[in-house]
């Protein structure tokens, strides 16, 4: 059993860390070229921040709206697996689904699935999402107004605060030698892809790994009980 | 005006996006094919994602300092380390990193 202090503790860990990085987010939509209108409607709005690095990337290269926005919508289907998981977990009543839609991100899903119970699960879920989106929110308003006075952000190593969040949602989740192989194998294509195929294309093929994995063992399953027979 | 068109389609279709995985029938998720593959998905996604944004630079891979960042981070998981630790010790060492000339 786990108190509900501790589910409390991790879930504000989590908001804290990654709502912070929302500075690091507004200073590069800045130094894209984006408003500090503009910038503050994307991470209210889209709220999911690998896709708002991806369109203000992709804008910053000059793709025209709809590809940007495409590369930043195949980044954010991930979300509609997490909420697969979700709402069996959580679940999340009818008419509050839409208010909880927002927040089915990453780092919720990673701190609800990581609760022994649903109760636990409900309150991650619900102290990571609002602590993350208020933080967030605010950090992104703050980094679009001073990124002018900070300069260089790379220099100041923000661009590695973004892998290292993924990293610290991912490693709880390599539990079996299943989940590691699915991982290898996505890093793989997600590296090989990236210089042959458009923005956000190659994650999703990286995806793929998923279901060949599965699809893989289920065929070597089949063959040994053929062989034993 | 473009940007604005490509924050609003970007917005309503990330949306939509997370209510679609909300919304779906509870005996569609029965199946444990469907199960295992919903688990699975995410760490398949979050390393494809996090490899990308370690090694990757538009459509190129580099080297750079975030790798010795993202090694640092992966000490500190190993270590057991809170999250905000995890997270600043990959910023702190990839500024550092740079700071010498890496």
């Amino acid at each position: 059993m786990k108190a509900d202090s501790a589910v409390v503790r991790d879930a504000l860990g989590v908001g804290v860390a990654v709502g912070l990085s929302g500075f690091a987010f507004g200073v590069t939509a800045a130094g894209a070229g984006l408003d500090v209108l503009q910038i503050c409607a994307l991470s209210l709005l889209v709220f999911t921040g690998a896709s708002q690095f991806a369109l203000v990337g992709a804008l910053a290269a000059g793709g025209n709206p709809f590809t940007a926005a495409a590369g930043a919508f195949f980044l954010g289907t991930r979300n509609a697996f997490y909420g697969l998981r979700l709402s069996q977990l959580l679940a999340v009543r009818r008419v509050v689904r839409p208010l909880a839609a927002h927040w089915v991100i990453d780092e919720t899903t990673a701190v609800a699935l990581a609760q022994p119970t649903r109760r636990a699960a409900r309150i991650g879920f619900t102290v990571t999402g609002l602590t993350l989106y208020v933080l967030w929110n605010l950090t992104t308003l703050l980094g679009a107004l001073g990124a002018e006075a900070i300069g260089d952000t790379n220099a100041w190593g923000l661009d590695a605060a973004g892998p290292a969040v993924f990293l610290a949602l991912l490693a709880p989740m390599l539990r079996t030698t299943t989940d590691r192989v699915v991982a290898g194998i996505a890093a793989v294509l997600g590296l090989g892809l990236l210089p042959v195929l458009p923005a956000g294309v190659p994650v999703l093929v990286a995806a793929l790994a998923a279901p060949a994995v599965l699809w893989w063992q289920g065929r070597t399953a089949g063959k040994r009980k053929g062989a034993g027979r | 005006m473009n940007v604005w068109i490509a924050i609003g389609v970007t917005a309503a279709a990330c949306y939509l996006v997370k209510l679609t995985g909300l919304l779906v029938p509870a005996g569609v998720l029965e199946r444990p094919l469907v199960q295992r593959l919903a688990a699975l998905l995410p760490v398949a996604l979050l390393a494809a994602l996090t490899a990308q944004q370690t090694f990757g630079a538009g459509d190129a891979l580099v080297l750079d300092a975030r790798a010795a960042g993202l090694a640092a981070a992966a000490v500190a998981l190993v270590l057991r380390a809170p999250f905000l630790v995890v997270v600043a010790a990959a910023v702190v060492v990839t500024a550092g990193v740079r700071a010498l000339g890496g």
